[in-house]
């Protein structure tokens, strides 16, 4: 019982899979299914960037720029140059490794507050890209997002959005568990802990936070890409420096170096939002104050915090 | 056959030369000592070998070929694996995960297949992790390894460090101070380790303040005094030098070695 628990990879999954598949049993209405499929949107961004900070242990201040230019790519090459909303996607991912590879190089060489700050550039730059080029982007007033055709059928609807999204974010959890306990991951978490000892062990260290930042990135990508489809309107604000704050407070507040616990800081930081409305002009207080106490009382995130509880729990009473 | 030869080599950290033209070779399938007083130079030697430092002057060849100022993980690459005197290991990883990296040179690279999880990738995972367990057992922690290291007794992680090293296949591997804050049945574990190590023809290069492990085990000692070369020798050469005893004892330690010889 113990191991299982400790080893949640699988179950992890099985648990997510039948989360996704079973909600819209208990979605009373429209808003509900919104919420729903925003988190899920957020929560593939966090995944990703849960591999970079939580994981290989490099912090990104800039990886709503990446969010915003898979937004952008599905919004202005089909407007633009007629290219088909699928093929724009691809585009926007091949674009964005690119750029996370070539920018990648040169700033992961610093650390700590240095590569917050040079990350935190890259997304300002990208959002003053968007913001700026109005005759191609719409500036800050963002432009519309022609609809997904596949196969000849235009995919709309809140719940083919939901169910897309819902798979997407299954595979994406998927790929990156995969990647986590696969010699690339250890390798990740290794230099995180010690890059000396990594480097000794022969692992390369600069190609491997290279690699985290280029997975990371196009996480985020296909999280923009997916958010401009569902909305069909694309603004800046998505590329903006708030929305890099927002993905890595889900991560730290939900667990790093915890997959799911990044998806429960996706689900909590996505949906009080939407529910403390209710407190009116207190709403933004309240929802500071959601944070801290939980950072305080759960310092390690969320999910890793309260397994550990549960782990002690079930410890106490086996051997009472 | 001289597996690796080092030549006037010097670094220097802000005016305070460190090692400064030091000159030695270490021969293949030995265990090979470099001792000497704190400050030294030992360690800094260590981080010149594996590439972790860059020397200012001088050449290091590793099985014949110059690899002067390769990085670390190309050296590795070639067969050099050390261990840290100051414990370097991944702490939120778990002992056999700590093995596992060790291993990171044998094992695929294709993200691809890492990252759908590839039948192919499942199997060299499951030789990966089956090797780890036997280095594991071959330091004694097995009953480890599935602990957190980060929950691990100091002499445990000692081990831990060289089961991590072992399993790069190295065919140089460089312990800095292995026995250091260990407890004398520890160290004579660590000791039969080495042997052991040795035994299946790896070249041990050994920095320790242990004397007695120190002259039980080394094939050869290079004694080290401020960043130069004081002695080198075999255990009994080096410890009728009289200029070794003076810099560990200083000169009135001399007097009365001389005294206490008659």
């Amino acid at each position: 019982m113990l191991a299982r628990l400790k080893g949640p990879r699988r179950g992890g999954l099985l648990v997510l899979a039948l989360v996704i598949a079973l909600l819209p049993l208990v979605l009373p209405n429209r808003f509900y299914f919104d919420v729903a499929i925003l988190i899920g949107i957020n929560a593939i961004a966090v995944v990703g960037l849960n591999l970079l900070i939580g994981y290989a242990g490099q912090i990104s201040l800039g990886h709503a720029g990446f969010y915003g230019i898979g937004a952008y790519a599905v919004a202005v090459l089909p407007a633009e140059l007629g290219i088909p909303s699928w093929l724009a996607f691809l585009i926007g991912v091949a674009f964005v490794a690119l750029l996370a590879f070539v920018v990648g190089r040169p700033i992961l060489r610093l650390k700590g507050h240095y590569l917050a700050v040079a990350t935190l550039g890259m997304g300002i730059l990208i959002f003053m890209v968007v913001t700026n080029e109005s005759q191609w982007t719409g500036g800050p007033d963002g432009m519309p997002v022609a609809r997904l055709t596949l196969f000849g059928f235009r995919v709309s609807g809140v719940q083919t959005w939901y169910w897309i999204t819902g798979a997407a974010l299954l595979l994406g959890v998927w790929f990156a568990l995969n990647l986590i306990d696969s010699p690339s991951g250890r390798a990740l978490r290794a230099l995180h802990d010690s890059e000396v000892a990594a480097q000794v062990a022969g692992i390369d260290v600069a190609s491997y936070k290279l690699f985290a930042f280029v997975v990371s990135a196009i996480y985020a990508c296909v999280a923009g890409s997916i958010s401009a489809f569902y909305t069909g309107f694309v603004t800046p604000d998505g590329a903006g420096f708030l929305h890099s704050i927002e993905m890595v407070s889900m991560v730290v507040l939900g667990g790093m170096a915890s997959t799911f616990g990044g998806i429960v800081g996706a689900a909590l930081l996505t949906a009080l939002p939407q529910f403390l409305t209710v407190f009116q002009e207190y709403e933004h207080a309240l929802l500071g104050l959601v944070i801290m106490l939980c950072m305080i009382f759960l310092r390690r995130g969320i999910l890793p915090s309260l397994a550990a509880v549960l782990l002690r729990g079930a410890g106490q009473g086996g051997r009472a | 056959m001289s597996h690796l030869q080092v030549e006037n080599l010097s670094i220097a950290f802000g005016g305070v030369h460190a090692i400064e033209d030091l000159s030695f070779d270490i021969q293949a399938a030995t265990i090979h000592s470099i001792i000497g007083p704190n400050g030294a130079g030992k360690t800094t030697l260590f981080n010149l070998i594996t590439g972790l430092y860059r020397p200012s002057a001088g050449r290091i060849r590793f099985e014949e070929e110059d690899v002067t100022g390769k990085p670390p993980h190309l050296l590795a690459a070639r067969g050099m694996s050390r261990t840290f005197q100051n414990l370097q290991i991944f702490f939120r990883m778990t002992a056999l995960e700590n093995v596992m990296v060790g291993r990171h040179l044998q094992e695929p690279k294709n993200p691809v297949a890492h990252v759908l999880r590839l039948p192919s990738l499942r199997r060299s995972e499951t030789a990966c992790r089956e090797r780890a367990r036997e280095l594991l057992d071959f330091v004694g922690l097995s009953a480890y390894a599935a602990d957190s290291a980060g929950s691990m007794p100091y002499g445990a992680l000692k081990r831990l460090e060289i089961a991590r090293a072992l399993a790069a296949e190295p065919k140089m591997l460089l312990l800095d101070e292995p026995a250091a804050g260990c407890n004398p049945a520890e160290t004579r574990e660590i000791d039969d380790l080495i042997q052991k190590i040795a035994e299946r023809g790896v070249t041990v290069v050994l920095v320790e303040h242990d004397m007695h492990l120190v002259m039980n085990i080394s094939n050869h000692i290079l004694v080290l005094d401020y960043g130069r070369k004081l002695a080198e020798g075999t255990a009994a050469e080096v410890r009728a030098n009289p200029e070794v005893i003076a810099a560990y004892l200083g000169a009135q330690g001399q007097e009365e070695f001389d005294r206490a010889r008659g």
